[in-house]
């Protein structure tokens, strides 16, 4: 890794625009006033995750991160956001002084959980493992996932089963009506 | 700590997971609509992902593990997805409206 000059502080460069666009991409999602962006910041969230799974040597976790959170999920919200009338309301005005307390309320509970295991990652010193068992390839997660791992594997699958033909069930049950 | 080995500290890993739960948290709750908090639930899933890699690749002696329950969690928020949508579409049939205020009544 060190034949190319600098290649230390390009990798780590590459790992810190990664962190950002993570960051921004969580900032946009639970601060913009259109739904839209929102998805749109959660797209840019999970793009900066996988470049995080790429760092944490695990490339086809990255892979699936941006077929199943970018492909998927984000699709599905966006039909959603299409289906329904998801923008924010204005803020109703109050008597009481609840927009100026419930933000700040939030931005407390927020930062506490956020400067609490902050401090706690940081303050642990994190012991690395004397030998390892298994190197974590691909491979090897394909055996677990059909020998040790077998009977979780199915039950996901009849999770994802049922949970297609309650979604078809509950979307459709109110047409019908009308 | 070398700045640039910062790739290989957990702890770096682990405050950005931090980082994620807690927007996560303000989302769920200043966010007004359905919509907006169910994308704040994907970022506390993502959160929770990322802490089971970064784990994972530093702590556990086995390097498979971590990366098997993420994908798990991968197809557990997949399917929490589809069905809140569709509960959202069914509560829009219904309501008009998925502002989380104005669903206040119940039909038994």
């Amino acid at each position: 890794m060190n034949s190319f000059p600098f290649s230390d502080w390009i990798v780590a460069a590459i790992f810190v625009t990664f962190i950002a666009i993570t960051v921004t991409g969580a900032l946009i999602a639970a601060l913009t006033k259109r739904i839209i962006r929102s998805v749109c910041g959660l797209a840019i969230c999970c793009l900066g995750l996988a470049g995080l799974y790429y760092f944490l040597n695990s490339p086809f976790l990255a892979l699936m991160e941006i077929l199943i959170y970018i492909g998927a999920v984000c699709v599905t919200i966006i039909f959603g956001v299409m289906l329904t009338e998801p923008d924010e309301p204005k803020p109703e005005q109050h008597t009481r002084p609840y927009p100026i307390i419930s933000p700040i309320i939030a931005i407390a509970i927020a930062g506490g959980v956020f400067l609490g295991i902050a401090w706690l990652s940081l303050s642990v010193n994190w012991q690395a493992p004397a030998a390892l068992t298994s190197d974590g390839s691909v491979k090897d997660i394909g055996i677990r996932l059909l020998t040790t791992y077998s009977v979780p594997f199915e039950l996901i699958s009849l999770v994802l089963l049922v949970a297609i033909l309650g979604a078809l069930v509950i979307a459709r049950s109110g047409r019908t009506k009308e | 700590m070398n700045p640039a080995q910062l790739y290989s500290q957990p702890a770096a890993y682990l405050v950005v997971a931090a980082f994620l739960l807690a927007t996560g948290i303000f989302g769920l709750i200043r966010r007004r609509t359905l919509i907006g908090m169910l994308i704040s639930g994907e970022l506390i899933f993502a959160a929770a992902s990322l802490n089971f890699m970064a784990l994972n690749r530093f702590v556990a002696p086995d390097q498979s593990v971590g990366q098997i329950a993420v994908l798990f969690i991968m197809g557990l928020a997949a399917a929490e997805v589809a069905i809140a949508l569709s509960i959202i579409i069914a509560v829009y049939r219904n309501y008009r409206s998925i502002v989380s205020k104005e669903l206040n009544e119940l039909n038994g």
